[in-house]
């Protein structure tokens, strides 16, 4: 019995010295980099929410654009409002058809044909296109032809979307059970049919998640707009297909560099009222892909 | 009509329809409709290549090899692009250097550090960054943080006076914006798309692999340069390349805070210009060649940011590859 007392005791929990040292100032490290990423967040947020929202008010959202010498208080950013509005929806309603019929095409009957496969990576080299890009593009194939309008901007956007929803529908569409399609197949439809009434169905809910959250990337994007509706606009252009159009994004860009007070806080609330647009996308999204594990539960 | 008669057994059941016939119209149409809209990737990637090419042609016939070369002067029919070239890529390699180690630290935090049900929060936090558009990124940048820089940079600049190496980086503070703030705020805005993908590729790590060198006594450090590190290197280098291309083709807020002037200079706290900045703030007023000249420093944006994606994938790829046999 002594002798098993006296042996010295092992602990296997810890090891000690110097590679525990190591170990902690290394896990230290990994809790410091994310620190160090909430800074600038935090930073960010909190000054357009001081700045911006002290001007933010229901006739600031839908007054014409002043000059930007007038001090805040009189007119507002409702033209950018209303442009950003414009382009983007119709953006949405041109991309988001065309990718979730892509991401159909790629799932449902490319399967692992070389075609399907390049159009496929091709789609995920597109994810990595600059937005200016796109811009320019739009600018070489459209405005030179037919001139600036809210239409090329979101043609330009649509070009942006098109590709981050093929993918995102792609990824939905592939966590559809098999069994489903088979159960369709075997009652005798046929693949379009399957397609429409049993596959789309069962990934709607990711579908249109991972929509809203191209919506709200594209809704931000100032470069590909740039070219395409010129901005500089004081009233609304009610005409999306017409005429010089403005957005939220470039009134904030013009503004930026504009040496008046007035002009810069109306920067500030350009630049909140466009991040709550992203952030009401973005919770709208998780809310859908909430109610869709539910249902799948 | 002949189909259905053959498969008909006899008639007793009415016209059954044989398994072989040939597809409806309608299903036939859809097919294509689909393929069409995957199609359009590929003909808008093609289109994009050809018309910008197209409007940019006169830039390339004028200056020929002198595109590339430091000489910039739109005023005197000069366009040489080499300054903007310069600019892109040290500020995105800078932006990279910056948010490589902290994605890759918030990656491994999540993955091997943190309970499962911490990590979604976290994840959550950090795609913020991504959610906030370039242009509010720009406009804090200008108003906010390059004037907060400019006292840092003056600080950093005296201490390193009469230094070699670091004098020649960061001896020469002008004004807030400059390389080094355009970069800062890039790396912020990157880390996002860098650290999800750097933790895709840990997270196929093998729990065995993970799990045995626990087993011999490996501290989770050990566990992470021993077991983790050897599998996923390649699919981060993947990941720095892809972070890199977004880098380089960002463009509203680096227009607002590198400080337009074109400079080939080793100071990174001086002003300077890149691609997508000079495209963005000059566009407006160009025509002519010069307005060639900026549509083709587009044409070359897309040439890079496409072989890097390309380069990206393929490297992603082989890793996933030579896992997947090991």
């Amino acid at each position: 019995m002594a002798v098993v007392t006296e042996r010295p005791s092992v602990d296997l929990r810890e090891p000690a010295g110097w590679r525990r040292t190591k170990n902690r100032i290394a896990t230290v490290l990994m809790v410091l980099s994310f620190v160090v990423v909430i800074i600038p967040l935090g930073f960010v947020l909190y000054t357009v929410i001081a700045k911006g929202a002290s001007v933010l008010g229901w006739s600031f959202l839908t007054s014409q654009i002043p000059p930007a010498v007038v001090p805040v208080g009189t007119g507002g950013i409702g033209p950018a409002v209303a442009g950003t509005l414009e382009i983007t929806a119709l953006a949405t309603v041109m991309a988001v058809p065309l990718g979730v019929l892509g991401a159909i095409y790629l799932n449902e009957y490319g399967g692992n044909r070389p075609l399907a496969r390049l159009i496929g990576f091709m789609a995920d080299v597109m994810t990595g296109v600059p937005s200016i890009v796109m811009g320019l593009f739009i600018f070489s194939i459209w405005v030179l032809h037919f001139g600036f309008s809210g239409l090329a901007g979101a043609f330009a956007l649509g070009c942006l979307m098109l590709p981050v929803v093929i993918r995102s529908s792609d990824e939905m569409l592939k966590l559809v059970p098999d069994s489903l399609r088979e159960g369709s197949y075997a009652l005798g439809a046929t693949k379009a049919r399957v397609t429409a009434t049993v596959v789309l169905p069962a990934a709607l809910p990711g579908i249109v998640s991972g929509a809203l959250l191209a919506v709200a990337r594209a809704a931000g994007e100032t470069a590909p707009l740039l070219f395409t509706i010129l901005g500089g606009l004081t009233t609304v252009n009610s005409n999306v297909f017409s005429g010089a159009n403005t957005a939220l994004p470039l009134l904030i860009f013009t503004n930026a560099t504009q040496p008046y007070v007035g002009a810069e806080a109306r920067g500030w609330g350009a630049a909140l009222t466009l991040i709550a647009i992203a952030f009401i996308l973005m919770i709208a999204a998780r809310i859908v892909t909430a109610r869709f594990t539910r249902y799948s539960r | 009509m002949s189909a259905a008669t053959r498969a008909g057994p006899a008639g007793t059941a009415g016209p059954a329809r044989a398994l072989s016939q040939r597809r409806p119209l309608g299903d036939r149409a859809f097919q294509v409709v689909a393929l069409s809209a995957g199609l359009l990737v590929l003909v808008i990637l093609v289109l994009i290549a050809v018309t910008t090419s197209q409007q940019a042609s006169s830039w390339f016939s004028a200056e020929g090899f002198k595109i590339f070369t430091n000489n910039w002067n739109p005023a005197a029919n000069q366009f040489g692009a080499l300054a903007f070239i310069f600019g892109s890529a040290i500020t995105a390699v800078i932006a990279v250097i910056l948010s490589v180690p902290v994605s890759v630290g918030i990656a491994l935090l999540l993955t091997e550090v943190v309970p499962r049900r911490w990590a979604q929060p976290i994840v959550y936090v950090v795609d913020l960054l991504a959610v906030i558009p370039s242009v509010v990124w720009g406009l804090w940048g200008i108003l906010v943080f390059a004037p907060w820089l400019q006292g840092i940079y003056t600080h950093i600049a005296s201490g390193v006076k009469g230094i070699p190496v670091l004098e020649n980086l960061f001896g020469q503070p002008v004004s807030g914006d400059s390389f080094f703030t355009a970069g800062l705020i890039l790396a912020f805005m990157i880390t996002p798309i860098v650290t999800s993908l750097s933790r895709e590729v840990i997270a196929t790590v093998p729990a065995i692999d993970k799990e045995g060198a626990y087993a011999l006594g490996a501290t989770r450090l050990e566990v992470i340069t021993g077991a983790v590190w050897p599998h996923s290197q390649g699919g981060i280098v993947g990941a720095v390349l892809l972070g890199l291309g977004r880098a380089m083709g960002e463009t509203i807020a680096v227009a607002l805070v590198i400080g337009s002037s074109p400079a080939i200079t080793s100071q990174l706290f001086a002003p300077g210009y890149n691609m997508p900045a000079v495209i963005a703030n000059q566009f407006g007023e160009a025509s002519g060649v010069f307005r060639a000249a900026l549509l083709g420093m587009g044409v070359l944006l897309f040439a890079f940011t496409i072989i890097i994606n390309l380069l990206a994938r393929g490297v992603v790829a082989r890793n996933a590859r030579r896992h997947r046999g090991a």
